[in-house]
Parts: structure tokens; C-alpha cells; sequence
């Protein structure tokens, strides 16, 4: 196996962060080589680097033995390397053709460009039609778009940034299967996940990364995930222990919603129904944009329904605002940390106000109570190990781990009867992941009813008791948790079995 | 013809069906009425058209009076220096240009606010060009060349078609080039795109600021010529603060045009039409309950045809159609007066009523709306 791209003492700072020191490592051809490292750890200045979207400040790389210093994307492309983003680098409102087109450094006419996207599409096994808007198609799609993108260059080097994390698993095999198609003819790819079967069942290589540099290269195969995950974190992992799943009476009720889009790209909620009693962590899985942003709001109080729709307890909660419901023990914390969850430049002490203010009692005849208010956010940071220079630091200047740690403890400190969460260790390392995790399961213990909504099906099988599927705008009929495999769950989740599970009402465990 | 156009060409259809007969009953000849409202649509056509450029690239420019009046007072100056009308509309499109730079320099590298810079741009642009035109007050511009040959003596269509100033002929081609450039070049695709999603656009190695910059200048250039239509052509004279809220309307007719070209120009001459035709209602003594039966009319037309597209009963909308008939003649027998300052409000109300309805619609605003629209642009990395 000769190198094809091999990165010799490859070194960027920015201010205050040594992101990449010193990297050395070599992909050969036909190699799925995975990138392994925590939040941080670099990889995604790595890879910007290889993409010539970052330049570094030291090091040299080279593509087939030949100094390889790309000055842009372009360049980048046009050397063979292509690269398919975590965050799709794709244009909603232009139609698949026009949005592979532009990431092309010279795109044939359209009705080439249409045959050409056809002919590759149905090469590898994923089926696109160019003239759909992108904004229509679902995530798995989406990333087909990309994936095509990269391919009608004709890549030596195609680098995944997290390409399953939105994906059902059969989407995943899918995937899988195109990327050893395209190692056998002998594409060289890099591949970055958190998720460790995943990369134990595809990678030949892995090269890990802490804190900007190198700690170990192995092959994954030969390792288990737990021993991949402490050479990531450089330390024993806790899991949270199972425990007895005593549900309590009915606290939170939706019945029979239905709600039309909002925004020209989002879900319909078709008949949507649950029941939370005291002490269940219910699980909602599925794949993005299935309608989890639309049942959130409905359930936090940022889109109102009619009143009878949503009942905490035996009040009638459809038609009240978030600080009314909060008022009232039903607490929410959204997936977008920065700009939903919390205000980036405002301080923890102001953001631990803002939903805080009515449980705690934090204001006094419309002034603020000072003290109080900053021994709460005192003592989230103290409870939950958030990371911070101090509280009065702004919510922008913390890690994403950090800041979900805040945002989640500031409702978990509020003593709940109801928390939903939504994605609550999107993006987050393994470490603050398991924190999370644990606080979660222990304040259902304590009798607080907790719905977790999110895409990570190990997660929910980790944490939940019961769990639903949201698919395309309706929500399945609880399950007891470890009732179905993965794989039924995932077909579940793309479509397949709507007709099945969803129809019984009652409790399948009751 | 994509079909979901056909309520819309009733609808203009019928308006210019009304203008004819409006012109008729008053003893004023349409034709004349015509070609009026196309000089007054040209300068809100070609500011329009700039804007829609620069809004598509995701950038919002509220400057457009300031460089509009920049633009006609450069030209005009110009123009009378010179004494050629047509280095004069050179110049007001570089000045329209220079001035938007000024903007596109704020914005774009130093990150400043787009709607407050935007503002501070009229402001200082109606302040500068008032400046510069103190020694022009009442000096009357050199003439402006016209296309006027064997052709414009065709009655009728002769007039209404041919024997305009230039401007007019360069407002359509702009018309025709943006179009082409927007929906069929890769250019046009990049400057969509850059203002759909603009980080997406720079993960895919496009220059996002140089992009942006260049459509501002774009839209600076094409609102100093729409200034150079008011100063040279349509007035034609200097007179201070001359373009009177028309940057406004420009910006408005870019809403209202759901950010395409060919409503662009429809809108244009809507409000030109409005314009116009305020100065005759004060003569014509048409009273505002005729003004809402036309607007009665329209609605009616306008659900009529487009429950016959979708095959619907028509049944439902002769409501419309009575109210329609109802007013019209509750407007013969009563005619009550109205003070000519609430003519003149016309446009305005009509821009506000405009904002108001599309705005109304969130859903069909915002997947005609450009994603990124107003939004800064942090480069990182």
C-alpha cells in the first residue's frame, strides 16, 4: 500500500488554542482511514487544512509524493481531494443540479450535467432526481447530494466529516457500501465519526487525536470501542447503571395534534399523541427534520395549540406561553445551545435568570434579586461541573460541552414535574455526554417525568425507558425500551413499518 | 407560461382594461396617459432591478434613495458641464456606484450594520447631492437623445412603443440582463447561492465579500441611473431632494416583485401608473369609493380566474363581483369630496398596503426571500 496524501509535522494555532501540533500521518490507496478524537481534539482543523480551507502555520503535506500546499477549495479539488461536510454545504432553495454544479470547478452544460448526475447516482446505488429542490428531500438525500458532488469530480481523496450522524441504519449500510466501492477502485478516504462500531466495522486504519496531537494509531478492528473511546479521553469511562423502571401517574398529555408547516421547509405534525408519567424517561428517535423542531416548540410553548391539546397534570397548558408552563413545572431546553437555549453574549449569571427567574423566584417586584440569582447559576456550575472561568463569563466563550451542561442543569436545578430536552448531547464529548446522561436518569428517579427527544438511537437505549419514533410528522405507539432490535427501530425511523406499530394506542407495556 | 402566472396577467389584464376606459371617460387620450406612466415607471424600474441584484446576494441595501439622488444630481451636473446627456447617465452610475462601495466597504469588511449603514446612506446621500446642487437649482439640462424615426408614426403603437428617451430602452434591456444573468448563467447561480447560504457558499471556496461587492456595486450603479432617469429625463431639472421617497418605493417593489425580475417591471409600472394617475384623479374628480370598487374588481378577477385554473366552482365568488358592482354604483349616485393631499398620499398607502399583504403571507415570503438576507458574514478560518 503506497501513501497517497501523507501530512509530515502539520501545525496551526489560533489565539490562545493549539489546535494541530506536530501531525503526522499517511493514508494509502484504497485505505478508509478514520480520524478519532473528542470535541476539540482537532480533527475539523485537520481536515480544513487537507481541504485548503485552513492554512496551516507549520508541516507539509503531500498528494502522491508531490508538496501539496492548496491555496483554497478550489485548488483543493482540483488536486483530487473532496470533502463531504458535517453541516451540508448545500443551498435549500436551489434544485439538486444547480447545487452540484456549484461545488464543480467547471460544470458541463445542463442537460450533460443532469445525464452525468443520473449516470453516477445510479453507479453507486443512490438514486437522485436533479431537478428537485434540496429543501424537499430528506437528510439522508441531502447527503446523497453531496456524496454525488464529490464523486462526479472523480476524487483520489474524499474526506466524510460525521457522515452518519443524521442517518437511519440502513442508510448507514448504504452509505458503507458505496465507500468500499470507492476504496476498491482505489479512492483514498478519511473518514471522522464519533461512532466507534461504526468505524471498528469500516476503517482499516484509525489515527487518533487528543488535544491537537497524535496519541496512537491502530487498527480498529483489533480494538474494542470502549478501548478506541479511552484512547480518545485518556480515561476509564463510567456508564450509567440500569435501573428499575417503575412508571408513576400520567403528568404531561398531548392528544391528537395536528399542526400544518410553518416555514416553507418544515413538518407537518399529523395526529401526534404521548403520555409521560412521573419517573419515564421517554425516548423520541428519528431522523432530523421529521419534525422534532415543530413537536419541541409545541411542547415548550413557542407555537401555541388549543388549550385542551396539551395537559400538565390535570391544567390545560395548550394556549400558555413558555414562562407560564414553566411557571406551572414543565421545562424545556432546545437543541440549538447558542442563540435558542441560552443568549451567547450574555453572561451565565443573565442566562440562568432568563429561565430561571419565575421557579426561583428570582426577581422581586420587577427587579432583579442579584445575590440569588448568581448563587443559581453558582450553583449549576458547581452541581454539573461546567467548566468556566467564572459565572460571570459570557455563554458564547464556553465549549459546547460546557454551555449543554449549563443549559440542561439550570432546568434540572429548577426541580421539574416535566423536562424536555431535545438533543441533549448533540455535539457534546463522550465525558459531558455521560454526565448529562446521568442527570437525566437520576432526576426521572426522583419522579420527574423526562422526554428526550434525539437522533442518537444508542443514546436512547442507554437512557430511555419508552421510547417512540417521529417519523415524517407522526409518532408512533410507545415501546419498553429493548422490545426491538437497532435494525427494526431503523426501519421504523426511515418509513417503513408506519403502518405497523403506530396504529395501537395502548401502551405496549402496560 | 408556468400556470400559477395566469391570475396575474387577468389581473394586469384588467387594470390597463380600467386605465383606457378611465382616460376615455375623462376626455384624456390613453395614449399620452401611456407613455406618461412608462417615464415615471423607468426610474423605479431600473433602482428596483439594482436592489433585486444586491438582495439576492443576501445583502439588504436600504440606501437606495440616498444613491438614487447621488445619482441624479452627478448626472445632471455632468450632463450641463458637459453639455452630453449621455456622459451624464456614465456619470451617475459610477457615482451611484462610489456611493454603494462606501456601503459595501461598512458592511462587508468592517462587519458595520447593513440596516443602520443603509439608512446613514440616504441620509448622507440626500445631504451631499443637495450640496452639490446648490449652482444647478433651475438650470434646464441639455435634451435627451430620443429613438424617434419613421416607426414612432404608427398611431398608437408607433407612440406607445417607439420615440422614448434611451433610459427606457435601457431600463428593459437591464430588465432582459438580469433575468438571463440570474436564471441562466453560472454567475447569476454563484451570486444565488452566495446569498441562500452564505457559509455554505464559503465551504465551497467562493469569495463571498467579493461576490457581495460587486453586486452592491451593481445596485449602486442602477440606482444612480434610475436618478439620472428622474433628473435628465422624466422632470427634467434639479430640484432639491427631487426623488421624494422613490429609493422607498424601489425597495418596496423589490418585496413586492417576490424577488423576480418580470414582477419587478410590473411593479415598477404599478406604482408608476398609481403615480400618475393621482395627479389626474384630482382633475377627474374620481372620488376613493372609485378607487375601491377598482380594487373590488381586481380581487374579484383574481379569484375568479384562479378558481377556473383549479378547477373550482366559480359559484363562491360572485360576492366579490356584487360588492364590485354595488360600490361602482354607489360611487355615480355619491360623490363625496376629498382634499387633494390624500391623492397625493396614493403611492405610499400603496406601498405600505403592498408590504403589508405580501408580509401577510409568511410562508410564500419566505421561500421567495434569499436565506441569508441581511445577515453578516464572519469569515473564520
Amino acid at each position: 500500500m503506497s501513501a497517497l496524501l501523507s501530512i509530515r509535522g502539520l501545525t496551526k494555532s489560533y489565539p490562545g488554542v493549539l489546535a494541530n501540533s506536530d501531525i503526522h500521518f499517511e493514508v494509502g490507496t484504497g485505505e478508509i482511514h478514520a480520524l478519532l478524537g473528542e470535541n476539540g481534539a482537532g480533527k475539523s482543523t485537520l481536515v480544513k487544512a487537507i481541504y485548503g480551507l485552513v492554512t496551516p502555520d507549520k508541516g507539509e503535506m503531500y498528494v502522491d509524493g508531490n508538496l501539496y500546499e492548496p491555496r483554497g477549495p478550489q485548488a483543493a479539488r482540483a488536486a483530487g481531494v473532496s470533502m463531504v461536510f458535517q453541516h451540508f454545504s448545500l443551498f435549500e432553495a436551489l434544485n439538486v443540479a444547480e447545487n452540484i454544479a456549484l461545488g464543480m470547478s467547471d460544470p458541463p452544460g445542463r442537460a450533460e450535467l443532469w445525464q452525468r448526475i443520473r449516470d453516477v447516482a445510479n453507479a453507486y446505488g443512490l438514486p437522485l432526481d436533479p431537478g428537485r429542490l434540496v429543501g424537499d428531500l430528506s437528510v439522508g438525500e441531502r447527503q446523497r447530494v453531496e456524496i454525488v458532488r464529490c464523486l462526479l469530480q472523480s476524487p483520489r481523496i474524499l474526506i466524510m466529516d460525521e457522515p452518519t450522524s443524521v442517518l437511519t441504519p440502513q442508510e448507514v449500510d448504504t452509505l458503507f457500501r458505496t465507500l468500499r466501492q470507492l476504496a476498491s477502485e482505489g479512492v483514498a478516504i478519511l473518514y471522522i465519526s464519533h461512532k466507534l462500531e461504526e468505524i471498528r466495522a469500516l476503517c482499516d486504519r484509525a489515527t487518533i487525536l487528543r488535544s491537537g496531537r497524535v496519541v496512537a494509531e491502530c487498527r480498529p478492528a483489533e480494538k474494542t470501542a470502549r478501548q478506541l473511546a479511552e484512547m480518545m479521553i485518556g480515561l476509564e469511562l463510567t456508564r450509567p447503571l440500569p435501573r428499575l423502571f417503575t412508571p408513576g401517574l400520567p403528568l404531561l398529555r398531548l392528544r391528537g395534534l395536528t399542526l400544518p408547516a410553518a416555514t416553507p421547509f418544515g413538518t407537518t405534525l399529523n395526529n401526534v399523541s404521548l403520555e409521560l408519567r412521573a419517573g419515564e424517561v421517554l425516548g423520541i428517535a428519528g431522523v432530523a427534520g421529521n419534525g422534532q423542531e415543530e413537536l419541541m416548540r409545541v411542547l415548550s410553548g413557542e407555537t401555541r395549540v388549543d388549550a385542551e391539546k396539551l395537559v400538565l397534570e390535570s391544567r390545560q397548558i395548550g394556549a400558555m406561553g413558555p414562562n407560564q408552563r414553566r411557571q406551572y413545572g414543565l421545562l424545556s431546553a432546545p437543541e440549538e445551545r447558542l442563540g435558542h437555549a441560552a443568549a451567547g453574549d450574555m453572561s451565565l449569571i443573565e442566562n440562568g435568570f432568563l429561565t430561571g427567574n419565575r421557579r426561583q423566584r428570582l426577581a422581586y417586584r420587577g427587579f432583579i434579586k442579584t445575590a440569588t440569582t448568581a448563587n443559581f447559576a453558582r450553583a449549576v456550575i458547581r452541581r454539573f461541573d461546567v467548566r468556566t472561568p467564572s459565572a460571570e463569563t459570557k455563554a458564547r466563550a464556553l465549549s459546547g460541552g460546557n454551555l449543554q451542561k449549563f443549559v440542561i442543569g439550570r432546568e434540572i436545578l429548577q426541580r421539574p414535574k416535566v423536562l424536555v430536552v431535545n438533543q441533549p448531547t448533540w455535539g457534546v464529548d463522550a465525558h459531558a455526554a455521560a454526565t448529562i446522561r446521568t442527570a437525566l436518569r437520576d432526576l426521572a428517579a426522583e419522579g420527574t417525568g423526562v422526554l428526550v427527544i434525539s437522533q442518537d438511537l444508542d443514546e436512547l437505549m442507554e437512557i430511555s425507558d419508552t421510547f417512540s419514533v417521529l417519523e415524517a410528522g407522526r409518532l408512533s405507539a410507545p415501546q419498553r425500551t429493548g422490545s426491538l432490535t437497532i435494525d427494526e427501530i431503523g426501519l421504523m425511523m426511515g418509513g417503513s413499518m408506519r403502518d405497523h406499530p403506530g396504529k395501537d394506542a395502548t401502551r405496549a407495556d402496560a | 407560461m408556468r400556470r400559477p402566472e395566469l391570475p396575474l396577467l387577468a389581473v394586469t389584464l384588467t387594470a390597463v382594461l380600467a386605465l383606457i376606459v378611465f382616460a376615455i371617460a375623462n376626455g384624456l387620450n390613453p395614449v399620452l396617459l401611456t407613455v406618461s406612466i412608462m417615464i415615471a415607471a423607468t426610474p423605479l424600474m431600473l433602482a428596483a432591478l439594482g436592489e433585486l441584484v444586491v438582495e439576492k446576494s443576501g445583502v439588504l441595501n436600504l440606501g437606495v434613495e440616498g444613491m438614487m439622488i447621488i445619482g441624479a444630481i452627478a448626472g445632471f451636473a455632468v450632463a450641463v458641464e458637459t453639455g452630453s446627456p449621455m456622459l451624464g447617465v456614465v456619470a451617475a452610475a459610477l457615482a451611484g456606484a462610489a456611493l454603494a462601495l462606501v456601503f459595501g466597504v461598512l458592511t462587508q469588511m468592517l462587519l458595520s450594520n447593513q440596516v443602520a449603514t443603509g439608512l446613514a446612506l440616504t441620509l448622507f446621500g440626500l445631504g451631499l447631492a443637495a450640496l452639490i446642487g446648490q449652482p444647478y437649482a433651475g438650470i434646464k439640462p441639455p435634451a435627451f437623445p430620443r429613438l424617434d424615426f419613421f416607426l414612432s408614426d404608427i398611431p398608437v403603437i408607433g407612440r406607445v412603443l417607439f420615440g422614448h428617451d434611451l433610459m427606457l430602452y435601457l431600463a428593459f434591456a437591464l430588465l432582459a440582463a438580469v433575468w438571463l444573468f440570474l436564471s441562466r448563467t453560472r454567475a447569476g447561480l454563484i451570486l444565488r447561492a452566495v446569498g441562500e447560504s452564505h457559509d455554505a457558499a464559503h465551504a465551497l471556496g467562493y469569495n463571498v465579500i467579493g461576490i457581495r461587492l460587486a453586486a452592491i456595486a451593481f445596485g449602486g450603479a442602477c440606482a444612480g441611473l434610475g436618478g439620472a432617469a428622474l433628473s435628465l429625463v422624466r422632470v427634467p431639472q434639479w430640484t432639491e431632494g427631487m426623488t421624494a421617497g422613490a429609493g422607498w418605493i424601489a425597495l418596496a417593489i423589490v418585496v413586492f416583485a417576490t424577488w423576480k425580475p418580470g414582477r419587478v417591471a410590473l411593479g415598477a409600472y404599478l406604482f408608476g401608473g398609481v403615480t400618475i394617475l393621482q395627479l389626474n384623479f384630482q382633475a377627474a374628480r374620481i372620488t376613493p369609493l372609485w378607487l375601491l370598487a377598482l380594487a373590488l374588481l381586481l380581487l374579484a378577477v383574481n379569484a375568479s380566474v384562479r378558481r377556473w385554473q383549479q378547477g373550482r366552482p366559480v359559484a363562491p365568488v360572485l360576492g366579490w363581483w356584487a360588492a364590485t358592482a354595488a360600490t361602482a354604483a354607489l360611487a355615480v349616485v355619491w360623490a363625496p369630496s376629498i382634499q387633494s393631499q390624500y391623492l397625493s398620499m396614493t403611492p405610499y398607502i400603496c406601498t405600505i398596503l403592498v408590504l403589508v399583504v405580501m408580509s401577510g403571507n409568511r410562508l410564500r415570503a419566505s421561500l421567495a426571500a434569499p436565506a441569508s438576507l441581511g445577515r453578516v458574514f464572519h469569515r473564520t478560518g
